[in-house]
């Protein structure tokens, strides 16, 4: 192979590999980020859902008793 | 199912670009008057085709949501476009790289560069515009907009070399030439790289997507936890 102007390809495919590796990286950092999240936002919800059961409960004769 | 298909696509992908290197490096003829910087070639065109499809495909999925409102297309779009301009920048670099040893400049003016510039200034754009509009139908109306007239300068990029006289070389592949300006050996190996190219994009906008889904589903809890 023809070896002239070498090292400059060589940073040519270095460079398109290191452009694409950090949007990779990027990505697999976001991934974990949105699963961080989508798990707060479930424990949020369960949390939510155990106070309004709470409050049901604590309720003298429950929701469904209270006559109009 | 769909992360197999990722895993699918980016293995195929992965093995047939580790063979087109070595095709490249041990089996290619070498240019008379460049050196070994034109084999740069090999990734700049397929990087360039593989963001221009991609920006193709945003255009047409961008158009889909505007007829249906459906906020999977504008998803669709956005994780396209996001992947496309990451094999843009790709194109770009590589090709600064090798203008800097051909010409003596990393960058000239010139009407093809000069509009791929423009390009990935209009993609940006996009990226950015999703990022400041917190209203999925108003950001979803505003960036398909924005990807159908963007892609008007895509179309100028493409044409660029043929409509004027440019620094940046002419037209090479036979599809646009007619044949005759490339050894076929190179020009095979173009088309090998851009399906390498193509079906690791492809794997990478599968799993934007799904993110871009998860995305969708914490919105909709929060709404829910916060009602």
């Amino acid at each position: 192979m023809d070896t002239r102007n070498f090292l400059f390809m060589f940073y040519g495919f270095l460079a398109a590999w290191v452009i694409v590796m950090i949007y990779i990286i990027t990505l697999a950092r976001r991934n974990s980020r949105l699963k961080r999240e989508l798990d707060d936002v479930k424990r949020l919800l369960d949390v939510k859902e155990t106070r309004a059961e709470d409050r049901t409960a604590s309720l003298p004769h429950g929701r469904g008793s209270v006559q109009g | 199912m769909r992360e197999k298909l990722v895993y699918i696509l980016a293995i195929v992908g992965a093995v047939l670009l580790a063979w087109n290197l070595y095709g490249i490096f041990t089996v290619l003829p070498d240019e008379a008057a460049q050196g070994a910087i034109y084999r740069i070639i090999f990734i700049h065109v397929p990087a360039a085709i593989t963001a221009f499809t991609g920006f193709f495909i945003a255009l047409v999925l961008s158009a889909m949501y505007l007829k249906t409102g459906d906020l999977r297309y504008d998803s669709a779009a956005a994780s396209v476009t996001e992947v496309s301009f990451v094999f843009a920048c790709v194109n770009v670099a590589t090709g600064s790289i090798w203008a800097r040893i051909i010409w003596g400049i990393w960058w000239t003016w010139d009407p093809r560069l000069t509009s791929m510039f423009v390009c990935l200034l209009i993609y940006f754009g996009y990226l950015m515009l999703r990022k400041a509009i917190d209203e999925p139908t108003q950001r979803g109306r505003l960036s398909a907009a924005l990807s159908i007239f963007g892609f008007v300068d895509v179309i100028i990029v493409w044409k660029s070399i043929q409509w004027w006289r440019t620094q940046h070389p002419s037209p090479v592949l036979s599809i646009r030439t007619g044949g005759g300006n490339i050894d076929p050996a190179m020009e095979h190996m173009i088309y090998r790289d851009l399906l390498a190219f193509l079906l690791i994009a492809a794997a990478i906008v599968l799993v934007r997507m799904r993110q871009e889904m998860i995305e969708r589903e914490i919105d909709s809890l929060r709404r829910l936890a916060h009602a």
